[in-house]
């Protein structure tokens, strides 16, 4: 087994990366997949209150990489999917304890255990990035249809570049369709006209996000929501699958949108 | 002044246009400002070397995916010497 690893970054904060990396995981878990995700914001541990785990917590991040515990101690095994872990972010410390070195390291150790390793990075472009990207085989950028988001986006995108981290495939989060149509949201090819980068999901503004946050149950498992859906499409198409997204919008951009590919 | 007449533009297309200058001056770490003595630079340089008009010199920045091409379109003065060639274009 040799795992592929995928961080999911965004320069700027709250526009979806945590939900995203708990809801992507989920997805790969929940088609069989063997999936280890991994907390890479530390000192704001979020993940693991995502996913609902927040209570299983013994060791974390940096008691491996300092030696306190074994790889496999850390790994917190989630109670629906046994095929999902977690290992989660320290709390009481900074950035500072992990080093990009650090990262390649353990993922390599993890690499033989699993089939997806999957880092959540810290909201940035400075160490937290870095360390969250090191060992990263393919960086999926989250961005939201708004300004100071695709700005950062566009941001993080060059500097994936710059590292030989790239090319980025592009989440656009919490797309309004019925703002679009008004003429009061970038639309999916507004954002991909700007960036000119690849496209791997696409997921509506979505209540049940908040729901499924407040219980600690991803909303991946719930077949029925849209934003879940859109993960699970996210999930098939990292595992190779050619998924048409869905038509969130108009008829129009759901067929240029397949032209593109 | 066609939104003054018309209502408002619609707030997504001033995103996009805002986004799209935005992005030229952080990807190529220039503010509007240097891009104009820039343009302003390379004009006096060509005129040191042939007759051109400076009110007619077009100079932007293309974007090309996600890199960006400086394209000046420097129309030539026709002299009698210079057979039929009435512009030049350079790319850079
Ligand atoms: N598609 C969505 N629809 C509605 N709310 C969302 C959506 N995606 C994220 N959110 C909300 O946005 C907030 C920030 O999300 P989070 O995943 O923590 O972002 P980040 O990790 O990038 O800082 C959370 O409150 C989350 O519930
Ligand atoms: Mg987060």
């Amino acid at each position: 087994m040799t795992a592929k690893v995928v961080t999911v970054a965004s320069g700027k904060g709250g526009v979806g990366k945590t939900t995203s990396v708990a809801n992507i995981a989920v997805a790969l878990a929940s088609r069989g997949q063997k999936v280890t995700c991994i907390d890479g914001d530390i000192g704001l541990r979020n993940l693991d209150v995502i996913l609902g785990l927040e209570n299983r917590i013994v060791y974390d991040l940096v008691d491996v990489i300092e030696g306190r515990c074994r790889l496999r101690q850390a790994m917190i095994r989630d109670k629906r999917l046994p095929e999902l872990y977690l290992i989660p972010a320290a709390q009481t410390r900074d950035k500072t304890a992990v080093s990009p070195s650090d990262m390649v390291r353990l993922c390599d150790e993890l690499r033989q255990e699993v089939d997806w390793i999957i880092i959540d990075s810290p909201a940035g472009i400075e160490r937290g990035f870095k360390n969250a990207i090191a060992a990263a085989d393919r960086v999926l950028v989250m961005t939201n249809p708004e300004v100071s988001a695709v700005r950062d986006a566009d941001r993080v995108i060059g500097l994936l570049d710059a590292e030989e981290k790239g090319p980025a495939a592009l989440v656009i989060n919490r797309l309004d369709p019925a703002m679009v149509k008004r003429g009061d949201m970038l639309s999916v090819e507004d954002v991909l006209d700007l960036l000119a980068v690849e496209l791997i999901g696409i997921i509506p503004e979505d209540e049940n996000v908040i729901v499924a946050s407040n219980r600690g149950q991803p909303l991946a498992l719930d077949g029925k929501s849209k934003a879940g859906q859109a993960f699970q499409n996210i999930a098939r198409r990292l595992m190779g699958e050619q998924v048409p997204f869905m038509d969130l919008e108009s008829q129009n951009l759901f067929q240029r949108l397949l032209g593109r590919k | 002044m066609m939104a003054f007449l018309f209502g408002r533009k619609k707030s997504a297309n001033s995103a996009k246009e805002r986004l799209q200058l935005v992005l030229i001056h952080d990807r190529t770490d220039m503010t509007s400002a240097e891009l104009n003595s820039l343009k302003d630079d390379l004009i006096e340089t060509i005129s040191r070397h042939i007759e051109i008009d400076p009110t007619a010199v077009t100079i932007n920045v293309a974007q090309d995916g996600r890199s960006q091409r400086l394209v000046a379109d420097i129309p030539l003065r026709t002299l009698g010497h210079r057979r039929g060639r009435e512009s030049g274009r350079a790319v850079g």
